[in-house]
């Protein structure tokens, strides 16, 4: 084997009141695809933080070697400028540029001071062949899918030469289709050359797709494993990130069956004035008491303005049609109300619109509830102390202290104070809006027990899901969304991947 | 790690390194403070001690009130980010009409102050609608309201130009000091009853500084070395004794100072204790997460515009009721330095961040600099320079503080 392209020796970094990595060494060939894996909190993101300049050198210990020589990344430019392009998994585009702007922000073509534009969309272009990706390079990346977004973040790795391409989760946003896509297009990638490191949480993924796999675990390297020797599969992955055996991901649930309807959708209609279109046709649906309701279909059909538009509609859609809750007519006109009568919904966009990242995690948790926690308008502060330790006992938040902004936790941590926020309003239906996004297989399977344990409790649950395996491992019932419309209900016994596909694809 | 470890490692520093390490850690916290200190004691040695002697200091306090108040409902403003730039020419405005009703139509001052209140919370709510209502950036409403205000103001002065103001219990408000107790035998030359509601402010401090760290300690948070936590005790206790000292050496406290105080005690309570202060926070942290969590956004922005509103009526009363007088300029540019405040006293324009009581250090800091400029009689143009120097200054610090923690 040729010198390995990277080596991190001994990396050590500590953030006040948690140490991150506890002397990690990590080694990457030239030439592969090197995936990196972890429970939520691992450590991944910090490591390649480190790698890529966001932590300057100095504020860790330990040696990059990179491309044969010892590197000092003060910042990401110096790490750019080595040769290393990291892909967040919060994409840093900005929306209201076109494709081309976006590839080159930055790294403009220019001479003295003037930027070549033809010069520059020809070159957009090249990049985007690169990435197989056929768009006009003059459209805005506002009007384009995350997944068309998420390859224009490579075309601007690429325009730059790169030697090592980093990608933070980057199928996490996206689906079926256009993850396939981004794996053959790593593949291809690799064939000429470029090194990559993925982290995911999709093991499905990286067992197809690396070369090598390290796992992360407590700040800690557990092991390498290499692909090439038979020494990567499901099995040995769990057992290593979570460091123990996970036979069944999905918990079984005794269902004793379900209660009466407690909501009741007809004839629900919605129109965007922003977007100057309908958003949702004619849609008709039901959930029953206890009753765990899976939501399929692909990114962009319409689940998450479904959502929205039941949860007092506050991006201000034109609705008609009917709701009733436990056979009540409601008109909800902001979520406020939603909430009141007993209605959560747990954001897809955890940072956009889930959290408020610069305050802390016990007043995440208690913003959708304070009234509880309060006496004649006051926040009672022990109160909420205790409910804010209970649910980080209770779901297990990794986490120095609950007095720890929410910015500084790891993504799937965020993930479950998230969670925490909802449950402590204790609805009567909770909407979980790609639930276990970015989530680690053990803490997956602590939400669906979760779930499991609130759903025999009495609470229904809406669950939008694009990943197939868990629509059909937690679901009692599931409908398909597709372009806005409800294109099929099934019931568990009859679901299948393909049949959803199909109906998904309608 | 587990808290016990992070406890121990705090703790195990020594006395020196510790207190590096905590001045590093909230360096944005208490540069304000440091900030006013230092420009004290510079203008202290440059006009010879003229510039901390009782009298001066008790002018510094009387002239601090009304951009004070103003700043406090600024940060706010800005903390739900937002800008209010009618303040100035709304407190002008309401000062007038506070004058024309005392004056013109003869109307008791405890009648025209709660009028001119409700004044303004009007005021500020039709600033507000437009914002909360139809989405209009707050910049634009609020130069509106500034150019109204300012055209309101010249149109109720234009007849008589200033309006004298001569009902003496509003003009206490902005000249007067509180009554002392009778003389007990000892100290009879100075002010008691000031100084003993300075004991009392310092006691009460320390009692609850105290309590809300055995809180802390009980649920494991993490707390100031013990050390350095008396250090603060005693740091601040002298702070407020010594101010204390020097006012009761001169009149006491004015009315004005015990209204300022007030407005800072009320709002730092809403602000930090209650649930409206946590919605405002929260819309002002990520206004999509608050909506979604349930907090009436547009309703949030109407109160705290409506609030900005009630303090430029405040301001604008302190201001009459110090000139004992409605002039056609008053107001002008008060609305600059209560952003100035805002932003010296540590509040972020990206939102959600800001606490009231740094405003009033703030206001502090622009009101000594332009005191103390007055003192050694700096020419009107360089003070300008100065003071936008400083607040150049304080936003940039504030920004690079922010970036490398
Ligand atoms: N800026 C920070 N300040 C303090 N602690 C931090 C900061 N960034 C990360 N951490 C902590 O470091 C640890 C590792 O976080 P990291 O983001 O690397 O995890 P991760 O493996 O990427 O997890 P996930 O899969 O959830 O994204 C976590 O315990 C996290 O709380
Ligand atoms: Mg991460």
């Amino acid at each position: 084997m040729q010198t390995p392209i990277l080596e991190m020796q001994a990396i050590t970094k500590e953030f006040p009141g948690v140490k991150a990595l506890k002397d990690v060494s990590f080694k990457v060939a030239r030439g592969e695809i090197h995936c990196l894996v972890g429970e939520n909190g691992a450590g991944k993101s910090t490591l390649m933080k480190v790698l890529s300049g966001v932590y300057p050198f100095g504020s860790y210990s330990g040696d990059i070697v990179f491309d044969g020589e010892v590197q000092r990344f003060r910042s990401i430019r110096d790490s750019e400028r080595a040769g290393i392009a990291i892909i967040y998994q919060e994409l840093a585009l900005i929306p209201d540029l076109t494709v081309y702007e976006n590839i080159f922000l930055g790294n403009e073509i220019a001479q003295r001071g003037l930027i070549n534009w033809n010069e520059t969309i020809k070159q957009a272009k090249q990049m985007l062949d690169m990435v197989r990706l056929s768009v006009n390079p003059e459209a805005k990346v506002r009007d384009l899918g995350v997944g068309k977004q998420q390859l224009v973040e490579i075309a601007k790795a690429l325009s730059r030469n790169v030697k090592l391409l980093i990608l933070d989760e980057p199928t996490a946003a996206l689906n079926e289709d256009d993850s396939e896509n981004l794996l053959d297009l790593l593949r291809g990638l690799r064939e000429q050359g470029v090194t990559c490191i993925m982290i995911s949480h999709k093991l499905k993924e990286v067992i197809s797709i690396a070369d090598s796999v390290t796992v992360l675990r407590d700040g800690q390297t557990i092991c390498t494993l290499d692909a090439h020797k038979g020494e990567v599969n499901e099995q040995v992955l769990i057992k290593h990130m979570v460091g123990r055996e996970l036979d069944n991901i999905y918990p079984k649930r005794e269902s004793q069956g379900f209660g009466d309807i407690i909501l009741q959708v007809r004839d629900w209609n919605a129109y965007s004035p922003a977007l100057g279109r309908q958003v949702l046709h004619n849609i008709n649906f039901h959930v029953r008491r206890g009753e765990i309701v899976g939501f399929a279909g692909l990114m962009g059909s319409g689940r998450t303005e479904l959502a929205l538009s039941i949860f007092g509609n506050p991006s201000g859609y034109k609705l008609s049609g009917e709701l009733r809750l436990n056979d009540i007519p409601q008109h909800f006109q902001q979520p406020e109300d939603a909430i009141r009568a007993g209605i959560a919904y747990v954001s897809e966009d955890r940072k956009g619109n889930g959290l408020v990242l610069i305050q802390d995690i016990k007043q995440n948790i208690t913003l959708a509830n304070l009234q509880a926690i309060s006496r004649h308008q006051i926040v009672d502060d022990n109160a909420e102390i205790r409910i804010a330790n209970e649910y980080r006992q209770s779901i297990n938040i990794k986490t120095p202290s609950i007095e720890q902004r929410v910015s500084k936790l790891s993504g799937g941590n965020q993930q479950k104070v998230c969670l925490a926020k909802w449950l402590f309003v204790a609805p009567d239906i909770l909407i979980l809006d790609e639930p276990t996004r970015g989530i680690d297989v053990g803490a997956k399977f602590e939400i669906y027990s979760l779930m499991n344990r609130l759903v025999s409790q009495g609470m229904s649950i809406i669950m939008i899901s694009s990943e197939l395996p868990e629509v059909l491992g937690m679901s009692d019932r599931i409908y398909i969304v597709s372009s806005g419309r409800i294109t099929g209900e099934l019931p568990i016994e009859e679901a299948t991947q393909e049949k959803i596909m199909y109906l998904a694809t309608l | 790690m587990s808290l016990q470890q992070v406890q121990e490692q705090g703790r195990s520093g020594s006395f020196i390194s510790d207190l590096q390490r905590i001045l590093r850690e909230n360096i944005r916290e208490y540069a304000m403070y440091i900030a006013l200190f230092v420009i004290m004691v510079v203008f202290a040695i440059l006009t010879k001690g003229v510039f901390i002697s009782s009298r001066n200091l008790s002018n510094l306090l009387n002239q601090t009130g009304y951009i004070a108040v103003l700043a406090v409902g600024m940060t706010l403003v800005i903390v739900i980010r937002h800008i209010d730039l009618s303040v100035g020419f709304l407190a002008g405005f309401l000062g007038a009409v506070a004058a024309i009703a005392l004056s013109s139509w003869g109307l008791p001052t405890l009648i025209v102050i709660p009028m001119v209140l409700i004044l303004g919370i009007l005021a500020g709510l039709i600033t507000a609608f437009p914002v909360a209502k139809l989405g209009i950036p707050s910049f634009v409403a609020s130069l509106a309201g500034w150019l109204i205000f300012r055209g309101a103001l010249q149109v109720v002065t234009a007849g008589t130009g200033t309006i004298i103001i001569s009902d003496d219990s509003f003009n206490a408000i902005g000249n007067a000091f509180i009554p002392d107790i009778p003389n007990i035998g000892i100290l009879n030359e100075v002010h008691k009853l000031t100084l003993l509601l300075g004991v009392a402010a310092i006691a009460w401090f320390v009692y609850s500084e105290i309590q809300n760290r055995k809180t802390k300690i009980s649920y494991q948070f993490e707390v100031l070395p013990f050390e350095i936590f008396v250090l603060k005790l005693v740091f601040i206790s002298v702070v407020v004794g010594a101010i204390t000292w020097i006012l009761a050496n001169y009149n006491g406290l004015s009315w004005t100072v015990v209204i300022m105080l007030l407005v800072v005690a009320v709002y730092h309570f809403v602000s930090t204790k209650t649930v409206l202060g946590r919605h405002i926070y929260a819309v002002g942290g990520n206004p999509e997460a608050a909506e979604l969590s349930g907090i009436n956004v547009k309703r949030i922005v109407f109160i705290v515009f409506g609030s900005m509103g009630m303090l430029s009526a405040l301001s604008g009363i302190l201001y009459a009721s110090r000139l004992q007088s409605a002039t056609t300029t008053a107001g002008t540019l008060f609305e600059l330095d209560a952003i100035a405040a805002a932003y010296v006293g540590g509040v972020s324009a990206a939102g959600g961040v800001g606490k009231v009581t740094g405003s009033i250090i703030g206001a502090l800091v622009m009101t000594s600099l332009t005191s103390g400029m007055n003192l050694m009689s700096v020419d009107i143009a360089y003070q300008y320079i100065v003071r936008g120097a400083v607040l150049a200054a304080a936003v940039i610090f504030d920004v690079y503080t922010r970036r490398s923690s």
